[in-house]
């Protein structure tokens, strides 16, 4: 009885950290996108800040395109659904899917920061990442005119 | 005035809180009885004082005291009255306040309710209980004051995060807290247990009421939750395995373990250092959730802004509580076994199985919980883990469990033998496999999955009919079917009631899993979708004003087969104080539906995104929760736990020496 | 043996969440500091026609404070700015930050106004480019436009005593 015991914990022991391996889902700042560092065909989450003037609609009204930012590199991305409340431009974004052939991020999910004094810490870590590698490149991206609020 | 009389109180429940951890343990160990005796009044006092501060708090609120800096920033003028006073526990100072009334209420619940009880044991239990407070009202006192002024006095309050402005989460906080501090009185009863060196069938059954009323709470608590999740966050879903539901649902998981391991040691004696684990590692995990919850090292939407001395003063104080427990059951215990001989095939095996299920599944909501903490901790990189993940997991591990419960209620002590359990079970078996396997049809689509979901619940459902039925025939003979109904008791209609609850919230979990659906469509007016055989016809939208939002109000109108069914007004609300847009859905409740309606972003003067979806079932997922509650609720009002019966018992262990 | 697991386990969880609070992303060092401060050019709050640059100060030593007329925590941190506005140690300069034009000056003309002027940023760009993750923010920026210190979140009379003054005092002798 012991000895099955110890077998059947085993088993589950083995299915849950299969099941977990498969999971993780990690997490990039855009310039770790740019430098391929993320895999390819792999779901993973990228994080920084939805670039002004970035977002535009599809005739559809359904499919969204925008551009999430670190401050140093671009990633554009595409989302077809319903953007969160708290989703708009210049604020923090966390977006969940996988990195297509052509560079762009098919995003599954779209997490928008909380509140005002609140920003995903995902998403702050990725700015301040970029900040210590390339602030003048942080200037060039953020100085585009567009509605802010 | 009235915020510093309550933060005066506070320190005074403070200093009784001192006196209630002293009398009672130091009472108990020197056998003095006036000290022991002296416990109860003090606690009581802690409570009228803690209720004090608590009617301060609410007091600063519906007077629109803005002066009082936890006020201004949860709440406004223009907020309505009840959501003012819901805003007392609308932060994390307030919600601590909440969490400590709390408290004082199962303290003071002890104190009038163990009459019966040897003071001994009283004592200790309030004086661990004492301890807990102490604690707590340190953690309040020093970190997180509700009662702090702020000047100069700002005109008006920054308003209650529109999100918790909802009848949902008004009571969401005070149940689940009912349940996670509840536990406190079962992990106080296994302290004592311990520094009484008596761990018995006694202490057993003096802690189990308490144990499953907090439990009942804590499943009406995280039911809430789900349910307010799943309306007011505006896009349908019910359960995210967020770190916070995660860190509710971990003691709830470890508390269901334990209501079953503490009837074992009752009725048998076995199990009983594992019972004693149980209650301290439910209590454990209620303080792990508080430490996620408030230290702000895991992000979620329902953490609390941070402060890192929150984080350092719980963790403290997490470790004082558990390791100290923990070191108390390492001394006090010579090995952790399960004692008492039983059978492979047992009842107690079963529910042994069940327990180590339960425990196994803790275990992996706790490793999905923390390993992105871990990794985040040893430099590796940010990850987060996925609700495939826990859906997997949980589903595997949950089946066998499930499938335990038909079988263990009908199994006999100590040696149970399979053939026979098979040959009462076959028609139960032979129901649900039959029902299983031809619903799905009905309902729309076979799949495995579905399949299997419908025959463990209707397996639950078939077994405990048998359950009742054998209960009935063996009754003392004589008596009519009715008067062996009546005289069958309330403890075990509460589990066939809780397992039923389980049934019915794996239907709803099964069916809405399998069946739901949802469109996203750009919709001007008159513009019609149809889904799950309902026709959605967009009306147009126009402007409405709220006591402290506007909102565009859709109309959309529902109808099938050419009839109105019904229409749904969806919102958009601008919450003015904080400007901040929210989603407030329309849903069309039903027994075997929900029709959900949200309105997503504006795409013109009178074009919208829509999301319509259509869930089976889903109503059931709450209602079973609902069950469970009542199940626990019914189980914990049965005479024996009530009437002093076996006084002779509670008297000898009274009289016998204390090592 | 068991018993000796669970204690070792539990050690193992409490170490984990001690190292897990120390990563509390707020309190992380900003990379900011000891780089040049982002160049920025905003209209300023009370004369929207002229602006102001963090050019302007070159050659000074001085305070640059994030605030909003909707935050609370500014509200509490207010009084501790006037003090230091009333000691003159060092030019205080305001970030008006994502808030309307007239609810900031309100909340000046009745709290106070301890800056010697405030630059208005309404949609908080520049507050992206100087990392603002909440309100309030305080910068020290030293002779030659280099950020030498940041605080997030309110100033306290300690911090600006034990850390603000001394650094000011130092970077004047510089």
């Amino acid at each position: 009885m012991i000895a099955g015991g110890v077998a059947a914990l085993a088993v589950s022991a083995a299915l849950v950290l299969s099941a977990f391996q498969k999971n993780l889902v990690f997490f990039f700042t855009p310039t770790q996108v740019a430098a391929n560092e993320a895999p390819q065909g792999r779901t993973f989450r990228i994080g920084g800040l939805v670039a002004p003037g970035s977002v535009k609609r599809r005739s559809d009204g359904v499919t969204v395109q925008f551009v999430v930012t670190d401050t140093a590199q671009n990633i554009p991305v595409v989302y077809q659904g319903i953007l969160p409340d708290l989703f708009r431009e210049g604020k923090g974004v966390v977006t969940q899917g996988r990195l297509g052939p052509d560079g762009v991020f098919q995003a599954s999910e779209v997490l928008a920061k909380h509140d005002e004094n609140y920003m995903p810490p995902e998403a702050a870590d990725a700015l301040k990442q970029a900040h210590g590698n390339g602030l003048n490149a942080a200037q060039k991206t953020l100085v585009v005119p567009g509605s802010g609020r | 005035m009235i915020p510093e009389l309550g933060q005066f109180a506070l320190a005074l429940a403070l200093c009784l809180a001192l006196a209630q951890g002293v009398l009672g343990i130091a009472g108990a160990a020197r056998g003095d009885r006036i000290w022991m005796a002296a416990a109860r009044p003090v606690t009581q006092g802690q409570f009228v004082f803690v209720a004090i501060a608590f009617g301060c708090l609410t007091y600063s609120f519906v007077t629109n005291d803005f002066s009082v800096s936890y006020v201004a920033s949860h709440s406004n003028s223009a907020l309505p009255l009840p959501y003012r006073i819901a805003g007392v526990w609308g932060g994390h100072e307030g919600s601590l306040l909440l969490w400590m009334l709390m408290l004082c209420v199962w303290m003071t619940a002890v104190t009038v309710f163990s009459r019966h009880l040897p003071d001994e044991m009283v004592a200790r239990v309030l004086g661990v209980m004492g301890l807990v407070s102490i604690g707590f009202l340190l953690f309040m006192l020093f970190t997180s004051n509700p009662f702090l002024r702020l000047f100069p006095i700002p005109p008006d309050g920054r308003d209650l995060n529109p999100l918790l402005q909802d009848p949902g989460m008004v009571m969401h906080p005070p149940m689940l807290y009912m349940g996670y501090v509840g536990f406190s009185v079962a992990f106080a009863f296994a302290i004592a247990a311990l520094l009484a060196g008596r761990l018995d069938a006694t202490w057993a059954r003096w802690s189990r009421p308490w144990t499953t009323v907090a439990w009942a709470f804590l499943t009406v608590g995280i039911a809430l939750g789900s349910w307010w999740a799943y309306y007011e966050l505006g896009w349908g879903g019910w359960w995210f395995w967020d770190p916070v539901e995660n860190a509710s649902f971990m003691p709830w998981l470890i508390g269901t373990a334990l209501i079953h391991s503490l009837a074992v040691t009752e009725k048998r004696g076995s199990f009983r250092s594992w019972t004693v684990l149980l209650a301290i590692f439910a209590f454990a995990l209620s303080l792990l959730g508080t430490f996620l919850v408030r230290s702000g090292v895991l992000t979620s939407v329902h953490a609390f802004a941070t402060d890192p001395a929150r984080g350092v003063f719980i963790l403290i104080f997490l470790s004082v509580v558990i390791g100290g427990s923990l070191l108390l059951f390492a001394s006090r215990t010579a090995r952790i076994g399960l004692g008492g001989g039983f059978e492979p095939v047992s009842r107690e095996s079963f529910l042994l199985t069940n327990n180590v299920l339960l425990a196994a599944a803790t275990g992996s909501v706790l490793l999905g919980t923390l390993y992105p903490l871990a990794l985040d901790a040893l430099g590796l990189g940010k990850i987060s883990v996925g609700p495939p993940y826990f859906d997997a997991v949980f589903a595997a591990v949950m089946a066998p469990a499930l499938f335990l419960m038909g079988v263990g209620p009908l199994a006999r002590w100590k040696k149970a033998s399979l053939p026979d359990l098979a040959v009462r079970l076959r028609w139960a078996f032979g129901v649900s496999v039959v029902a299983a396997l031809l619903l799905p049809f009905a309902l729309g689509q076979w799949s495995a999955l579905v399949s299997l979901g419908l025959l463990l619940a209707i397996w639950i459902a078939a077994s405990s009919v048998v359950q009742l039925r054998e209960r009935v025939r063996n009754a003392a003979s004589g008596a009519g079917v009715w008067a062996r109904l009546a005289t069958t008791p309330r403890a075990y209609y509460g589990m066939l009631l809780a397992h039923l609850g389980v049934a019915v919230f794996v239907v709803g979990v099964t069916l809405v899993k399998g069946y739901e659906s949802e469109r996203d469509v750009r919709m001007g007016p008159g513009d019609t979708v149809e889904l799950g055989g309902y026709v959605f016809r967009f009306d147009g939208v126009r402007e409405v004003n709220g006591p402290n939002y506007v909102a565009a109000r859709a109309e959309i109108h529902v109808s099938r087969e050419g009839k109105t069914m019904t229409r749904m007004y969806p919102e958009k609300r601008i919450y003015r104080v904080q400007n901040q847009p929210m989603t407030e859905a329309a849903i069309d409740p039903g027994f075997t539906r929900d029709l959900y309606v949200s309105l997503g972003d504006s795409l013109g003067p009178t074009q919208w995104v829509v999301r319509v979806q259509h869930k089976p079932f889903v109503d059931w997922i709450w209602g079973g929760c609902l069950l469970m509650a009542l199940g626990g609720l019914l189980a914990a009002s049965d005479r024996r736990y009530r009437v002093a019966s076996s006084r002779a018992r509670e008297q000898a262990y009274a009289a016998a020496p204390a090592r | 043996m068991m018993r000796y697991v669970l204690i070792t386990a539990f050690v193992a969880l409490v170490a984990l969440l001690g190292v897990g609070l120390t990563l509390n992303p707020r309190e992380v060092p900003s990379p900011l500091v000891g780089k040049p401060a982002p160049n920025f050019q905003l209209p300023q709050l009370h004369e929207p026609g002229k602006q102001f640059s963090q050019k302007d100060m070159l050659g000074k030593v001085w305070l640059l404070n994030v605030w909003a007329s909707w935050c609370v925590t500014c509200r509490e941190e207010h009084p501790v700015l006037v003090e230091f506005a009333k000691s003159g140690a060092a030019p205080l300069y305001g970030l008006n930050y994502k808030d309307e034009r007239k609810d900031g000056i309100a909340w000046l003309k009745q709290f106070g106004d301890p800056y010697v002027l405030s630059a208005y940023d309404r949609d908080g760009r520049i507050g992206i480019d100087y990392g603002v993750y909440g309100v309030p923010e305080t910068y020290v920026i030293d002779k030659k436009g280099v950020i030498r210190y940041k605080r997030i979140g309110a100033l306290t009379p300690e911090i600006l005593k034990n850390k603000v003054l001394p650094l000011v005092a130092e970077l004047n002798k510089g």
